[in-house]
């Protein structure tokens, strides 16, 4: 698997380190449930997820990849601090 | 009190020539990460570095005085202490004693570092004052074209001894199969 870093290109997957879905943060106060599925409850989908990754081997960037957990396929990388998490809602 | 003397980080440890391929510490000097702040003048930020700040993989100056990309939004200042005024634009962090830096000197650098990089480093995909974070073995490294033969490699201090083992090793293996 290779990830399309956008400030370094094209790099080995050994280059990333996996942080987990990308989610939206709930307002501080969203209330216990909110928050409870955002520490504790994750989807496990076959098919497309939107995960947080880290460049941790090359520029330090977090990215929020886009990709296909059934066919590895990378759909998209965007630099998470530019990100809009309005996009994602 | 003894009189404490410092040594380098590959003393003792280089230089090393293994077939057409050389491998010296370079005098690289002060050190300097630079981190300009979120909306910094670049301009005010340059005009305290001496030299452009430099673009993703890109490195700026010369010999005297480099700027080499490192990261997201960070820079390494090599060579020269940058003026007090960048420390009102930017986050300055002395690094001198953190890097241990080489030169791999000779044609074959690439097929040297193909053994160890798993990023293309020959001069038709990585020019003269391109640079790259990424591995080199399992440390992570800098790496830099100087000239067309030349490339600085930098690992951090504490892995100078594993940086020159996995050179050697590469540079042997190079040398067998010419």
């Amino acid at each position: 698997m290779r990830i399309e870093c956008p400030l370094c290109g094209g790099r080995d997957r050994r280059e990333f380190y996996y942080k987990g879905a990308a989610l939206v943060r709930p307002d501080v106060d969203a209330g216990a449930q909110a928050w409870d599925g955002y520490v504790h409850l994750r989807e496990n989908p076959a098919g497309a997820t939107l995960d947080l990754w880290q460049h941790e081997a090359g520029c330090g960037a977090w990215l929020v990849v886009s990709r296909d957990t059934v066919t590895h396929e990378v759909y998209g990388v965007q630099l998470a601090a530019a990100y809009s998490v309005g996009a994602r809602a | 009190m003894d009189r404490l003397q410092a040594t380098s980080p590959c003393a003792g440890l280089l230089p090393m020539t293994v077939g057409a391929l050389s491998v010296e510490e370079m005098k690289a000097g002060p050190i300097t990460s630079v981190a300009p702040f979120k909306g910094a003048s670049m301009a005010s930020v340059e005009r305290a570095l001496g030299v452009p700040f430099p673009a993703p993989l890109q490195s700026t100056g010369d010999t005297a005085l480099r700027c080499v990309w490192v990261g997201q939004g960070e820079a390494l200042l090599i060579g020269a202490v940058p003026d007090a005024s960048l420390r009102s634009y930017a986050a300055v962090v002395d690094q001198s004693d953190a890097w241990a830096v080489v030169t791999l000197r000779g044609a074959q650098g690439p097929e040297a570092l193909a053994r160890l990089v798993p990023v293309d480093t020959r001069p038709a995909r990585f020019g003269v004052g391109a640079t790259m974070r990424t591995q080199l073995g399992h440390m992570n490294a800098s790496i830099t074209r100087l000239d067309e033969q030349t490339v600085m490699i930098a690992v951090f201090r504490s892995m100078a001894g594993t940086l020159v083992h996995d050179l050697r090793r590469a540079l042997e293996a190079v040398a067998a199969r010419s």
